[in-house]
């Protein structure tokens, strides 16, 4: 059954209210048991794969980005039967209402939503802020790990198409539609291919998607991590990249977990229908035989026809 | 490589590590993170005296500092670390590097095999990205200590 929505001002504005819910709102459901009686399964999902043992919110689980959602062998997310047993373990069933949060403004809160969301699961919100604006109101956090009574997950193939882009989509998508580069400016001309005092992961070089807008992630968070209104959306997106209603729209970053909270931002808040993750991103595109990137500042043009 | 090549604490450490369950590294990992001593005023007052590892994910930031033994005998190398609490997994990694190696003398150091990390069998929980953050770490040490006792790494 799925957990009641948040009103609030803020959050109407935007095209899904119900993506997304306040600290406010999460306390209040703790302080009704909706987490201890299993109606709401609240996530923590970090970049730091111990910062949940230091203390989380009571009653939340853990899912890791690296461990848990991506495939040991293969170059890919784990498939149905493992991401069943994954939310099964949780206390996750099919039509269980999640809130996921995370560290540094939900970047990696944003991709394992992306991640359930690739699996069609229904209701998955993010919490506004994350861990570290409910770290800053002072609330209530444990060490003590949940014990859930296991969900009842079925086992459901993994729909990529519609919220996921390969490289060949993207080689396909050139001069068609816009993209959104999210990485650091110095990433975005090729100054450097890693983010700043971040690991080098090993892109040969350093550059952009032609034809991609550069607007940094982190624009879309205000200072205390937390969403900024549609407002001030809307003059980012629509205004500076030039983004248009309706527009096929693809992010992507290094890993594709940056780009997770970009996507979630247009998906949901500003309500673009077409938005894709292009998660092999930078590490994948910077590497790539013969496809095209631009270095510098400029945006760049599709010179050669995709494919040729 | 066997521990045997190890400095006695780190090998201790290790054997440590490969006793448990790999959830009870995790565990074991972060009371290290939890161990880490705080850097002295001195250092804490001048942040540009340390030197950042920038392949850790989050911002580590260490020095090293040789302390002359009188009487003949090998100098002492001590380490000094700073992490943020909200990087526990970093913090753990160099707790690890403080109890194994500070105070050692500058050749017990420069022994420690430079793929080390790899022993503690953390590799699959940390996944192999965040490994390499305490391979770098490790070898930013004996760069230091290299550089500063004139001994070759």
């Amino acid at each position: 059954m799925p957990y009641p929505v948040e009103q609030n001002e803020k959050f109407a504005a935007y095209a899904h209210p119900e993506r997304l819910v306040s600290t406010e709102w999460l306390a209040a459901a703790l302080a009704d048991g909706a987490v201890a009686n299993g109606n709401l399964v609240v996530v923590e999902s970090d970049e730091d794969v111990l910062l949940y043992e230091t203390g989380h919110i009571p009653g939340a689980v853990k899912i890791d980005w690296h461990t848990d959602l991506n495939d040991e062998v293969t170059r890919d997310y784990v498939d149905g039967a493992a991401f069943a047993k994954l939310a099964a373990s949780k206390g996750i069933s099919r039509d269980t209402t999640v809130v996921i949060y995370g560290d540094k403004s939900n970047w990696w809160a944003a991709y394992a939503l992306w991640v359930f969301t690739l699996f069609g699961h229904q209701d998955v919100r993010l919490l506004d802020g994350g861990r570290d604006k409910w770290i800053a109101e002072g609330r209530e956090l444990t060490k003590d790990k949940p014990a859930p009574a296991p969900g009842n997950y079925p086992v459901v193939e993994r729909d990529d198409a519609p919220i996921r882009a390969f490289k060949e989509d993207v080689l396909a998508h050139l001069g068609t539609g816009p993209l959104i580069d999210v990485r650091s400016p110095e990433e975005y001309t090729g100054q450097r291919t890693h983010m700043p005092a971040y690991p080098e992961e090993g892109a040969l070089r350093g550059g952009h998607i032609p034809t991609a807008a550069s607007v940094p992630w982190a624009r879309a968070a205000a200072a205390d991590g937390t969403y900024r209104s549609r407002e001030e959306l809307e003059a980012i997106y629509l205004g500076e990249a030039g983004l248009t209603a309706g527009d096929d729209v693809v992010a992507y970053c290094r890993i594709g977990e940056r780009s997770s909270h970009t996507w979630f931002a247009l998906k949901y808040l500003l309500g673009f229908e077409s938005v894709r993750n292009y998660d092999g991103s930078w590490t994948e595109w910077g590497n790539a035989v013969r496809v095209p990137i631009v270095k510098g500042a400029g945006r760049g043009s599709v010179s050669v026809p995709a494919g040729v | 490589m066997t521990t045997q090549a190890l400095p006695s604490a780190l090998a201790a450490i290790v054997d440590d590590f490969q006793a448990l369950s790999e959830p009870e590294r995790l565990q074991l990992l972060l009371e290290f993170s939890e161990g880490l001593p705080a850097l002295p005023e001195r250092l804490n007052d001048h942040p540009e005296l340390l030197e950042q590892v920038v392949e850790c994910q989050s911002p580590l930031f260490l020095t090293i500092e040789t302390e002359k033994n009188d009487g003949g005998q090998a100098p002492a190398v001590r380490l000094y670390f700073k992490a943020p609490a909200e990087a526990p997994t970093t913090r753990g990694f160099a707790g690890v590097l403080h109890e194994g190696l500070d105070g050692l003398s500058p050749e017990e150091i420069l022994s420690v095999p430079d793929d080390m990390p790899e022993l503690l069998g953390l590799t699959r929980a940390i996944t192999p990205l965040r490994m390499r953050g305490m391979t770098a770490m490790l070898g930013r040490i004996k760069r230091k200590v290299a550089a500063a006792s004139g001994v070759r790494a």
